[in-house]
């Protein structure tokens, strides 16, 4: 008895062990990347690398240009994925009824989030810069990594609106609240927190995309900021992958820099959802 | 003229769970009429035709007529948000909404579109008078609802039905979470609301419906079996189902 006993403890030690083990294995690409970068990385931080315009084939100076580039893109995507995407996703979540055409939708959603991005750059192409003529542009775009974000944005704001009880919907309604009343009074607001979080973790993803954009809006070298939304631009992933293999004789610290200042950009937007995500839940009434 | 008259309505589920088979109840004012009998027998459903709150469930089938002040609410007509104005509702577990005391008494009137704030502070005041909360609450107004204890959260959702001046109370177990103490409260306040409400109540067991019903309807299996004033119906059914059941050989 008491050895079977021994023995079963060994290997639940053991179980656990490799557990442990694993769970470290997967912190340590993620610990490598971010440490690798930020040593290579940092030395080239500086006022004129931020601010600066790129000089001297772009071997030298700044990368000012791409990060306002980045900062656009993402401000034009979500114009449009942020609305289209939460209304779409008010719509299923509480109006849509469950049929064929419902179920549809769904499925269709949650493929347009399985396309390479590569393939939405495509379309983009074919569509806003060439079909519609907005030409290579912050505008085509912005429409593009819309369309790439907004599967992500549906799905994480319907799953915030679920989350909330259904009893809220019942009692509103009992006290003679309409359908909207009671969505735009008790289910958004309780549901913001998932919604918004679930909007930043999207809009970082297309910040960092450099497929989507490569067609559509992005420009090798651009000597001024960009002052329309029909104006091409650079942009912070598609500077490192040109800095990366198109230039000869580069600066190894620019490169990691321009990585540095990409990561950080998405990042800081990473912890920004957590902290909302995180305050909200310790605040949740329910 | 009864406050309500439901005539051969009849109720079916797309599922086929608990349906009703032709019904015809009539309901006075100024009283607890208490629906009671065996779960499944149809008495949460029947409570919820009358505000039409059954709108949101899957129903197949639906004939009938409920007729409230000699108007019939399952009308395509009907203003269902008047309705439900008119005819208020106390759920069975208590779901207090994720605002401040004071905001769940006022969403109702806030939703109706009531702008006079005399009105609103005042309709504040009175609702938990007469839910018996108000010496509990009055210093804390503005706290989260959700911190209020299971007993004063079931008051609470009764002050927020009050708060709107309804004309009928429909309460759905509105006890069956709750400890003696809190129950013989919410008991309490409902005979003295009655003055001024009609009041259709689902009771949590036969006991409360005996202590409660001025008039009571007993449910088996989607069919009114019987209706009788509360006293004879607990002393002296006349069905003999009616009788098992009072006297706790089935349900």
């Amino acid at each position: 008895m008491k050895s079977s006993s021994h023995l079963r403890y060994k290997q639940q030690q053991f179980g656990f062990s490799l557990l442990t083990i694993m769970t470290f294995l997967t912190i340590i690409p993620i610990a490598g990347v971010v440490i690798y970068i930020l040593v290579l990385g940092t030395p080239a931080i500086s006022w004129e690398f931020i601010f600066g315009f790129p000089r001297g084939g772009m071997r030298e100076g700044g990368i000012w240009p791409a990060i306002v580039g980045t900062f656009y893109l993402t401000l034009g995507t979500a114009a449009f994925a942020v609305p289209i995407g939460i209304g779409a996703a008010i719509y299923l979540s509480e109006y849509a009824p469950d049929n064929k055409a419902t179920r549809l939708i769904r499925i269709a959603i949650i493929n347009l989030a399985g396309i390479p991005s590569v393939v939405y750059g495509l379309f983009g192409l074919g569509l806003f810069v060439l079909f519609l003529q907005f030409g290579t542009s912050i505008l085509a775009g912005s429409l593009t990594l819309s369309i790439m974000t907004l599967p992500v944005i549906i799905s994480t704001t319907e799953e915030a609106l679920k989350s909330v009880p259904q009893a809220f919907r019942t009692v509103s309604i009992s006290v003679g609240a309409t359908k909207w009343q009671t969505i735009r009074k008790i289910i958004l607001p309780q549901a913001l927190p998932g919604i918004l979080t679930g909007v930043i973790l999207g809009l970082e993803r297309a910040a960092g995309e450099t497929a989507p954009i490569l067609f559509t809006v992005a420009a090798f070298f651009l000597p001024r900021l960009p002052s329309s939304p029909l104006d091409a631009t650079m942009a912070l992933p598609y500077h490192l992958f040109v800095i990366s293999t198109q230039v000869p004789g580069m600066p190894i610290k620019i490169q990691y820099g321009t990585a540095l200042v990409l990561l950080v950009f998405v990042l800081s937007m990473n912890i920004i959802a957590t902290t909302i995500r995180s305050r909200a839940r310790a605040r949740r009434q329910w | 003229m009864n406050k309500i008259s439901i005539q051969n309505f009849s109720l079916q589920y797309s599922d086929g769970t608990e349906s009703l088979r032709n019904i015809s109840l009539e309901i006075p004012a100024n009283q607890i009429t208490v629906l009671f009998g065996p779960a499944g027998g149809g008495k949460s459903s029947l409570l919820r035709v009358l505000n039409r709150l059954n709108d949101l469930a899957d129903v197949t089938h639906q004939e009938g007529k409920v007729l409230l002040d000699g108007e019939d609410i399952l009308s395509l007509k009907t203003d269902v948000i008047a309705l439900r104005r008119k005819v208020g509702m106390v759920f069975a577990r208590p779901v207090v909404l994720p605002f401040s005391i004071r905001e769940n008494l006022t969403y109702g009137l806030e939703v109706a579109g009531e702008k006079d704030s005399d009105r609103i502070n005042g309709s504040v005041e009175n609702s938990l008078q007469q839910a018996a909360l108000w010496d509990e609450v009055k210093d804390r107004l503005d706290d989260p609802a959700i911190a209020l204890s299971g007993g004063q959260q079931q008051r609470l959702c009764l002050a927020r039905v009050l708060a709107l001046e309804p004309e009928v109370i429909l309460l759905d177990e509105p006890t069956s979470g709750l400890d003696p103490i809190s129950t013989g409260k919410v008991e309490e306040s409902l005979q003295g609301l009655k003055q001024d409400y009609t009041i259709i109540l689902v009771p949590h067991s036969v006991q409360q419906a005996a202590r409660t019903a001025d008039l009571a309807a007993f449910l088996l299996q989607g069919e009114l079996v019987e209706v009788a004033s509360g006293d004879t119906m607990f002393t002296n059914p006349r069905d003999q189902r009616t009788q098992d059941y009072v006297q706790g050989r089935f349900g």
